[in-house]
């Protein structure tokens, strides 16, 4: 048999609606020819030139483009409300994570980056690279393809142009993960980590959407949505479909039982990098997750309702049960950003407006936190590179009485203490569940969020009331680049808690997502 | 000629894949195993295609060697680092990240 010939309709294309990303993109490819061409001298401050200036301009793009509602590029992308604000968030965020990524004051030898990956570590290669003082320029080509790829992540409005995007934030991230100037094992091991589930992950997705494509007959949300009621004898199939995208997506996320490698990579990548992709992965996950389930699968709410009830559960509680024994703070960071995957989950299976309006908030506010915390971590230091071992910060607040209170902030605002955006976001997620009779999942939720103060104190603890232990560990002096990046996510974190008005009336304009 | 069993062959694919992803120890292999799951959804994609009366399916399929090309070149620098540096490829002896 035959398929019957469709005539090809060129799509039309509104490149102003897709201009956010496809700035990022086209600066990727630039970027690379920078790499090709540029002497090696001038490459650092050209790719610095052109990462921040794709950066602002994509910001720009999509702060003009907010409120717009549009399908463009056949149906594909899908410019809405939620879309464009994430677009715009991960612009900031990406802004704030390059400006960490930049830094090249705190590690004697360079940035945090190896001066070249390929140099087996512990060779004469390498100690040569170095003492030439090489940077790895390329991490900017593959960073700008990340950044893009998230923003194309949340409006992406195929099964086809969604795991597209998947794949070009993912791809980048496992190398970059690999590449660290210090620890080199450790990092390796961390991308090869990455590398293998998320590869694993993605499968999942993608044979999901075979199976949604098979059980509906198409790949386009609205395709999909719509064939949903109309197709009751293929509804195992696409049930099957939809749990397989879904287990694709909650490994992205990090949520539990498919939470294994947040820790292992939260580790062992450069902690400049975890930053960045702590606060960005989260975003464009959480963004296209939210599409997918509001808008691809909204007709199945009470199918996806129960299953998504229960990882909320499990996740929360092994995220701070599992923070409460690390010993090592980026361990002990990776299981509480698994614990605020299972929180945001709880606002997500609301399945509201205010839910969905909740869960951006929070996402906005958890992903500046987040970039400070971890930005913050990469100072404190001893001969060895960064000192994360728990007991090394004792005393801290002696040492630099600014570093521990930025600290003490940004874990308080995780924790979810009053004056922080932390506690804006956790109290609107908590009450657009409670709106939608989701009580059961509030009050573990609150349990959760009450076991979680626990550990996040016990860091402020040990810098203010305990002596320190080595006169070795020391806060090192930043460049300007992180001291920047740090205030500004410090002083999001303060507006979205004392001032959180103007940011939930922008995201209430437009809280739909359109197919 | 029937669609369902090329599905049914392309779900065996696929969970020979996930399933040797978890029981294999060489990282090769595990990708090798990762290149069947994306190989077996092509197979899924093509099949509910012809099924369909669709071309979106085929294109599809395209995209994903695409997008499996692209992962070969990521995954083999990665294991290849790690390979130079430690002169094995199984994933038992990278264990130095752990609680």
């Amino acid at each position: 048999m035959l398929i019957t010939t469709e005539v090809f309709v060129q799509p039309e294309i509104n490149w102003f609606a897709i201009s956010p990303f496809t700035i990022l993109l086209a600066a990727g490819v630039f970027s690379l020819l920078i790499e090709t061409f540029a002497p090696r001298a001038a490459r650092r401050p050209l790719q610095l030139a052109l990462v921040f200036g794709a950066l602002l301009a994509s910001f720009a793009a999509a702060a003009l483009l907010l409120g717009t509602e549009t399908l463009t590029a056949g149906d594909a992308v899908a410019i809405d409300g939620p879309g464009v604000l994430l677009q715009a968030v991960i612009a900031l965020v990406a802004l704030v994570g390059a400006a960490g990524l930049a830094e090249n004051k705190v590690d004697p030898s360079g940035d945090a980056f190896a001066a070249r990956a390929s140099a087996i570590p512990g060779s004469s290669d390498e100690r040569a690279f170095t003492a030439a003082g090489w940077y790895s320029t390329e991490i900017w080509t593959l960073f700008l393809f990340a950044a893009g790829g998230m923003q194309l992540f949340v409006v992406a409005n195929d099964l086809l142009t969604m795991f597209i995007a998947l794949e070009v934030m993912s791809l980048p991230l496992y190398l970059m993960a690999g590449m660290a100037r210090r620890r080199r094992l450790l990092s390796q091991e961390a991308a090869l980590k990455y590398f293998v589930l998320g590869a694993y992950s993605s499968a999942f997705f993608l044979f999901g959407a075979a199976l949604v494509y098979g059980a509906t007959g198409g790949i386009n949300f609205n395709d999909i949505a719509q064939a949903i009621p109309g197709r009751p004898q293929t509804a195992t199939l696409l049930m099957a479909g939809v749990v397989l995208i879904f287990v694709g997506m909650l490994f992205k996320i990090g949520s539990a039982p498919f939470h294994q490698w947040t820790p292992d990579v939260y580790q062992g990548a450069p902690t400049t990098l975890t930053a960045f992709m702590a606060a960005g992965v989260k975003l464009a996950a959480f963004g296209a997750m939210l599409r997918l389930a509001y808008s691809a699968f909204g007709a199945l709410i009470w199918d996806w309702r129960p299953l998504l009830w229960a990882i909320a559960a499990i996740t929360m509680f092994v995220g701070v049960l599992a923070a409460l024994m690390q010993t090592d703070i980026k361990r002990m960071l990776a299981y509480s950003s698994v614990a605020h995957a299972g929180f945001l989950l709880v606002g997500l299976i609301s399945g509201t407006n205010a839910g969905l309006v909740s869960v951006l908030f929070y996402l906005a506010a958890y992903a500046f936190t987040t970039l400070g915390v971890f930005l913050l971590l990469s100072l404190v230091r001893d001969a060895n590179g960064e000192a994360n071992n728990i007991d090394t910060w004792r005393g801290l607040a002696s040492k630099s009485p600014l570093t521990a209170f930025t600290m003490t902030f940004l874990l308080l605002a995780l924790a979810g203490f009053p004056l922080t955006s932390g506690f804006i976001a956790k109290f609107s997620v908590f009450a657009a569940a409670v709106q939608a009779n989701q009580m059961p999942i509030v009050l573990l939720a609150i349990l959760a969020s009450a076991i979680a103060v626990v550990f996040y104190l016990r860091v402020v603890v040990l810098m203010y009331f305990r002596a320190a232990e080595s006169t070795e560990v020391a806060v090192a002096i930043p460049s300007n680049f992180t001291v920047v990046a740090l205030v500004v996510s410090a002083v999001i974190t303060l507006i979205l808690g004392v001032y959180p008005q103007p940011l939930l009336d922008l995201i209430s304009q437009t809280p739909v997502f359109i197919r | 000629m029937d669609v369902t069993n090329y599905v049914i062959l392309a779900a065996i694919l696929f969970s020979i894949g996930a399933v040797g992803v978890l029981v294999r120890r060489n990282a090769i292999v595990m990708f090798m195993s990762i290149e069947l799951m994306l190989n077996a959804a092509n197979l899924a994609f093509v099949a509910f295609a012809q099924a369909n009366g669709t071309f979106d399916g085929q294109v599809v399929a395209f995209f994903v060697m695409v997008v499996a090309a692209a992962e070969v070149v990521i995954g083999l620098a990665i294991i290849m680092a790690i390979f130079r540096t430690r002169k094995t490829a199984s994933i038992d002896e990278a264990n130095l990240l752990r609680a």
